[in-house]
């Protein structure tokens, strides 16, 4: 009897709303009644998601990719020698070959889609815990000089800097801190937090590890949203695994420190991807926001210093500490250092996650990445950075990604998520999405998200009807929106007008004026 | 008789005993959902920030958190029974009454709208003939917005009883729909 062959099937959520788990059945199945014995290893999905369920087989030549695969397919591919990587129809050649995947710079997801998310050994094989080791022989200062070094910023979607945050929980003094991750994950067109998760939680906890050492706390919460059973079971297991290794307790890797963690599941209000009201709701209140100041670096969860950061930014940390600032500085333009996981939704070919540095063009992203659109048809409108970024029409899709760039054109990145339309789209309605939107999910507190919300769906409502009040209603809608930038507590009601004023600045004839008219400023 | 005397004196004094003897006679409450919420209450009751995990706790074992719960919850955290039903009015993910059967999510953010899950919508609720956050009338199927299951690049995406289905087609989803029913049937026979 020969060696068995290892065959991965990613248990990632977006394989396994494709079949995976009977893809798994079928290959185990398919081997044991030809006598040909497979190891299975469900890994994390390697981001290419529209050749989900993604199997891979370890062939003495390197792994080999065949996709989209269905139970179906499975005896044919034995057929076709899977297990010596065999040609097939559904064959894409060695897995790092293909050019989706040749072309991306992975730090942060460096091992997603490779190991085995729940193995403590494939972790440290690859790389794993070597952060979490140079950190604990650091000074506290000195690990968060060097991610200020680095030039990470919150990959939440507010870009604002990791090590400055780092920097006022540790000049914070208190006799308990928090470090709290935010995986409240809500925005469309964003999967890449999901995908860590599920694809490398160990990353995650050794980045809070870290934090906690840098500034001073000794307990973290990871707030996952309820829609991601599987991201949190992967961290409950993951969390339990790493405790018992001692990676995780009272004596991190035999250093004396303590750090302990553990998963609070949200209960599916948007808004608490907010970070106050992520606190308020860790705290068992309605997830209503809090005003700045006092920032939650000074007084956070239970009124005690708290680092609140993105699942993408914590789980950035480790290589930061393990290859030292200036590797992750290098990548990227501007003040955009590093690499961003981007997230290709919506109507393309090729939807998945490509992590390059800053700087490349939504054009690359959509045609050299994306493939185009799925429906064959042109593709009119992206929008970026989830439901409170801006439309990009074709004349900005050349604008290099980088914080500053976008900012300027009144656009934002966000946790890098876009969602391309074809030329189907009706501008108009997603405008009135947005607000929509906006009302269902506004927590209440202020007045310009709670009531400008619901009073801009109705203003678009009368766009729509048409008739001679057009005009007027525009500008009513230009000064609605106006009041929500200005005037509302955060960012829900503070930049649910991006999508709805680009859509009106950039594709006017969605909403029955001519342009000139549309630029008019409100009187 | 002494017991209940000692009970009536330190529930009239207030204070956190008193909510503890209440929440111990709850436990054995001839009312099953009452005594499983004071359970998980006393369990979990010390943790801090509780209340959201307890209301998970419930509705994860009685499929909703029952309105005669909430003054249990309550005493149980020292809130007011307001307050409990303010947080659970405040999500989405918590409800007050049972779920059909089966729960389908269908995802009505920008991706999928971008692929169709309008028109997905529409078929789910001619299909079930019920609108969203409504029950089907044969009590099978209750249909719940979601916006974004993360399987945004594979649009448009559902999720049935916890399950995650992307690509969906009107007539994927009848199929999905059809095999729980017929999952049902095999069960009962």
């Amino acid at each position: 009897m020969s060696a068995p062959v290892t065959v991965y099937v990613p248990r990632d959520a977006a394989a396994l709303a494709m079949g995976a788990d009977a893809v798994a059945r079928a290959i185990e199945q398919e081997a044991q009644r030809r006598g040909q014995p497979v190891t299975v290893v469900r890994n994390g999905s390697r981001g290419l998601l529209w050749l989900e369920p993604l199997v891979e087989v370890a062939t003495p030549q390197g792994r080999v990719a065949y996709g989209p695969v269905q139970a179906e397919d499975v005896a044919a591919l034995f057929d076709a020698g899977l297990l010596q990587g065999g040609a097939h129809a559904l064959c894409h050649g060695p897995t790092e070959e293909i050019p989706y995947l040749k072309r991306q710079e992975r730090l942060t997801f460096a091992r997603v889609g490779i190991t085995d998310p729940l193995s403590l050994q494939d972790y440290t094989d690859h790389g794993g815990l070597q952060g979490l080791r140079r950190a604990l022989d650091m000074a506290p200062e000195q690990i968060v000089d060097e991610v200020t070094q680095s030039g990470l910023r919150g990959r939440g979607g507010a870009a604002f800097p990791t090590g400055i945050k780092w920097k006022t929980v540790l000049g914070s003094p208190a006799s308990q801190k928090y470090i709290v991750c935010n995986a409240d994950e809500g925005d469309s067109g964003t999967f890449a937090d999901r995908m860590l998760m599920e694809g490398d939680p160990y990353v995650l906890i050794e980045g809070m590890a870290i934090a906690g050492v840098a500034v001073g706390a000794t307990y973290g919460y990871i707030y996952v949203r309820s829609e991601y059973p599987h991201a949190i079971a992967a961290l409950q297991e993951a969390i339990a695994r790493a405790r018992q290794a001692g990676w995780l307790g009272e004596d991190i890797l035999g250093s004396g420190r303590r750090f302990d963690l553990e998963v609070r599941k949200g209960a599916g209000a948007y808004i608490c991807g907010e970070e106050t009201s992520l606190l308020e709701s860790l705290e068992g209140k309605r997830g209503v926001v809090r005003a700045k100041p006092p920032l939650p670096a000074v007084q956070g969860l239970f009124g005690k210093p708290t680092v609140i950061n993105n699942v993408i930014s914590l789980a950035s940390v480790p290589i930061i500490l393990a290859r030292g600032a200036a590797y992750y500085r290098d990548y990227g333009v501007g003040r955009s250092h590093g690499t961003l996981p981007f997230q290709l939704a919506g109507n393309l070919k090729q939807g998945g996650l490509v992590e390059k540095a800053f700087g490349l063009t939504l054009r690359e992203l959509l045609f050299d990445f994306g493939g185009g659109s799925a429906s064959g048809r042109p593709l009119r409108a992206v929008q970026v950075g989830g439901p409170l970024g801006a439309y990009l029409p074709e004349s900005q899709w050349d604008i290099p990604l980088d914080y500053e760039a976008y900012a300027k054109v009144a656009a934002m990145i966000g946790h890098g998520g876009l969602v391309a339309f074809d030329d189907t789209v009706d501008m108009l309605r997603m405008a009135r999405y947005a607000m929509e939107f906006c009302a269902i999910e506004s927590c209440g507190k202020c007045t310009p998200c709670r009531i400008g919300s619901t009073r801009g769906v109705e203003t678009l409502d009368k766009i729509a009807a048409g008739g001679p009040q057009r005009e007027q209603q525009v500008h009513l809608l230009r000064d609605l929106c106006d009041t929500m930038l200005g005037g509302s507590l955060c960012a829900l009601g503070g930049m649910a007008p991006y999508p709805v004023l680009s859509a009106l600045d950039h594709f006017p004839e969605d909403f029955g004026i001519s342009a000139a008219r549309a630029a008019e400023p409100a009187a | 008789m002494r017991q209940r005397e000692a009970k009536s004196d330190l529930s009239s004094s207030g204070g956190a005993r008193g909510g503890d003897l209440a929440l111990a006679d709850a436990q054995s409450s001839a009312s099953p959902s009452i005594a499983a919420a004071a359970r998980i209450a006393a369990r979990r009751k010390d943790e801090p920030g509780a209340l959201l995990p307890i209301l998970h706790d419930i509705q994860d074992e009685l499929g909703c958190i029952p309105p005669e719960t909430v003054p249990h919850v309550a005493a149980a955290l020292n809130l007011s029974r307001a307050e409990v039903h303010g947080v659970i009015t405040f999500y989405p993910h918590f409800r007050s009454a049972p779920a059909g059967r089966h729960t389908l999510e269908v995802c009505r953010a920008e991706s999928c709208q971008a692929l169709g899950a309008e028109g997905l919508a529409e078929h789910a609720r001619r299909r079930l003939g019920c609108d969203f956050h409504a029950t089907s009338g044969d009590g099978a199927f209750s249909l719940e917005p979601v916006y974004c299951l993360g399987l945004c690049a594979q649009s448009p995406a559902v999720m049935l009883d916890g399950q995650p289905h992307a690509r969906i087609t009107p007539e994927r989803l009848d199929r999905l729909l059809d095999a729980a029913l017929q999952n049902e049937k095999e069960a009962v026979q």
